[in-house]
């Protein structure tokens, strides 16, 4: 079933890191990446790792979670350490048979890329686990907001976004029900050539799109009918406030980050 | 031999998942040839979840369907075969039309079965006439029509496959009060015509009043079960399920409580009539 997607998924709760500031999330998250991207041995992963499974335990988020949300990316995975196993350049074989090469270098790439991505997609979801949309769109205006001087449309921008995510399960739904409905209609859409299930796919494509297009019309109109003008003067129902949980945040952000950078110094 | 049973039918949505949720709970119903049962139960009750289970659209966590004496998720083809037989008409069924013709659209479930070209034209014109569309009609658009047009051009997109069990989920929902009318008669005279067994799930009480049986169904479970007589006797116990009566049961129950001596059975204005008839003649002491 769609329904079972979790990508990008809230799991309400009212832990520690659930309460932290969205802004302190988006920012933290930043670091996580930017520290997983220094690391460069085995010492610096770790500490990356226990980082990450830190902030697990204290969201009460299982490892079956993070792993389910792993899954739809494992053939990247799998071809990122394949592409790095086979065409590192490099003459320290392990293994070289006609064009097949495989060199230490090759290996040690291959592992070590294949983690970074699982633990850049892991640290991503333990954001959108623990924050919801809405505070995650919240958090991004008001961090972009100095760049309204600049004339970016900030508040338009947080408005598309916030409604785009608003909109995601409800036409996972509708998809899920037009898909239904036509396979009660005897729809196949699981076999035949690559074409027949191109072709099998527009008796949902279709009422997807025009409901879409209405539901986007009505929401247009239910926003006029409240008079809704844009961004200018407008307060907000949350207003975001930092906290003392949010400033221990960013003290072990800082650890964590000034660990990664001291680690790289060890060698193996 | 009942035409459908369904045994100890359990569903679990997202297990495993914080969002667990158990939405059948070993239901057992069954469904004789011939006859027009309707399923009510408050929002949630697992209405909706039951009957996709009933032409293979959702597999059940745990439990039997038996349809015409088959197992229907014994296979693939078994399970595809179910869906024409088993037809199923969605909660608002205008939103799955896309052809660029109504004649195509309803002509799509035809054409999956594999029918030939004569087949299919007689299909769709006999279920174009059968929903009230207009042979005019069947070459515009479908989007261009109206809602209540839509709405029976999607039905007959399902009875065009000439299914044995016709399973409808709140089919007049947003209808007014002359199209839902209409609609309901011509399903009835579908039913008649083709000998076929309909399920039909309602909110309506007035339409649950119309059919053969009635099941009601509260947290996953079936709770009651008969000839509606019986069900709208329990006329109180419905009413905590947060359902409603039929306008004739419910005024019943309310000269039963003012201490007439009426019957619990009762639920067509007819019927009350008549026996409030009777007693004014006994001339009875409260009236």
């Amino acid at each position: 079933m769609l329904k079972d997607i979790t990508l990008g998924q809230y799991f309400p709760g009212d832990t520690a890191v659930h309460r932290l500031d969205p802004r302190t999330k988006l920012i933290l998250t930043v670091v996580y990446i930017a520290a997983l991207f220094t690391a460069n041995n085995w010492f610096g992963y770790l500490l990356v790792f226990a980082a990450l499974a830190a902030v697990m335990i204290i969201a009460h988020i299982g490892p079956k979670a993070v792993l389910r949300g792993l899954k739809p990316l494992i053939f990247i995975i799998v071809f990122t350490a394949i592409l790095n196993l086979f065409f590192t350049a490099g003459d320290d074989y392990i293994f070289h048979w006609r064009f097949i090469k495989i060199t230490h270098t090759g290996v040690h790439n291959a592992v070590t890329m294949a983690l970074r991505v699982m633990l850049l997609v892991a640290g991503t979801f333990l954001l959108t686990y623990t924050t919801s949309p809405l505070a995650i769109t919240d958090g991004l205006e008001m961090l972009l907001s100095p760049l309204k001087k600049l004339k970016v449309p900030v508040y338009e921008l947080s408005l598309m976004m916030s409604i785009a995510l608003r909109f995601i399960p409800t036409l996972i739904e509708e998809t899920d029900r037009i898909m239904s409905a036509q396979k009660a209609r005897g729809a196949d859409l699981e076999s035949g050539t690559l074409i027949d299930r191109a072709k099998a796919l527009l008796p949902l494509l279709i009422p997807l799109f025009v409901s879409a297009f209405r539901r986007a019309d009505e929401l247009a109109t239910a926003m006029e009918c409240r008079c809704y003008n844009g961004g200018e003067g407008r307060t907000r129902m949350k207003v975001l406030k930092m906290h003392r949980g949010d400033a221990v945040a960013f003290l072990l952000g800082a650890a964590l980050m000034a660990g990664v950078i001291l680690l790289r110094r060890v060698s193996l | 031999m009942p035409l459908m049973e369904i045994r100890g039918l359990s569903h679990i949505y997202s297990a495993g998942t914080p969002f667990e949720k158990k939405a059948l709970d070993a239901v057992d119903f069954s469904l004789e040839p011939q006859t027009t049962v309707g399923l009510i139960g408050h929002t949630g009750s697992g209405k909706s979840t039951l009957i996709q289970h009933l032409n293979a659209l959702l597999k059940p966590s745990s439990g039997t369907v038996v349809f015409d004496g088959q197992d229907i998720f014994a296979s693939k083809e078994i399970m595809r075969k179910t869906r024409f037989r088993v037809g199923l008409v969605f909660q608002y069924p205008e939103y799955q039309l896309f052809e660029e013709t109504v004649y195509a659209d309803i002509a799509f479930g035809p054409k999956n079965q594999k029918l030939s070209q004569e087949q299919i034209d007689i299909r769709v014109r006999g279920a174009a006439q059968f929903v009230g569309i207009d042979e005019s009609l069947l070459d515009q658009s479908p989007l261009e029509l109206s809602g209540g047009q839509k709405r029976r051009v999607a039905i007959a997109g399902v009875l065009a496959m000439d299914p044995e069990l016709l399973i409808l989920d709140e089919p007049t929902a947003g209808l007014d009060p002359a199209g839902r009318e209409e609609l309901l008669r011509n399903i009835f005279a579908w039913r008649e015509a083709r000998e076929a067994a309909i399920l039909l799930v309602t909110h309506d009480m007035g339409i649950a009043a119309r059919c053969d049986r009635l099941a009601v169904m509260a947290g996953g479970h079936i709770v009651m079960q008969g000839v509606p007589g019986e069900v709208f006797s329990h006329a109180e116990e419905l009413q905590s399920l947060g359902l409603d009566l039929p306008d004739a049961s419910h005024i019943a129950l309310l000269l039963r409580k003012k201490g007439l001596p009426l019957s619990d059975s009762i639920y067509s204005l007819d019927v009350l009539r008549d026996e409030l008839l009777a007693l004014w003649r006994k001339g009875g002491a409260a009236c």
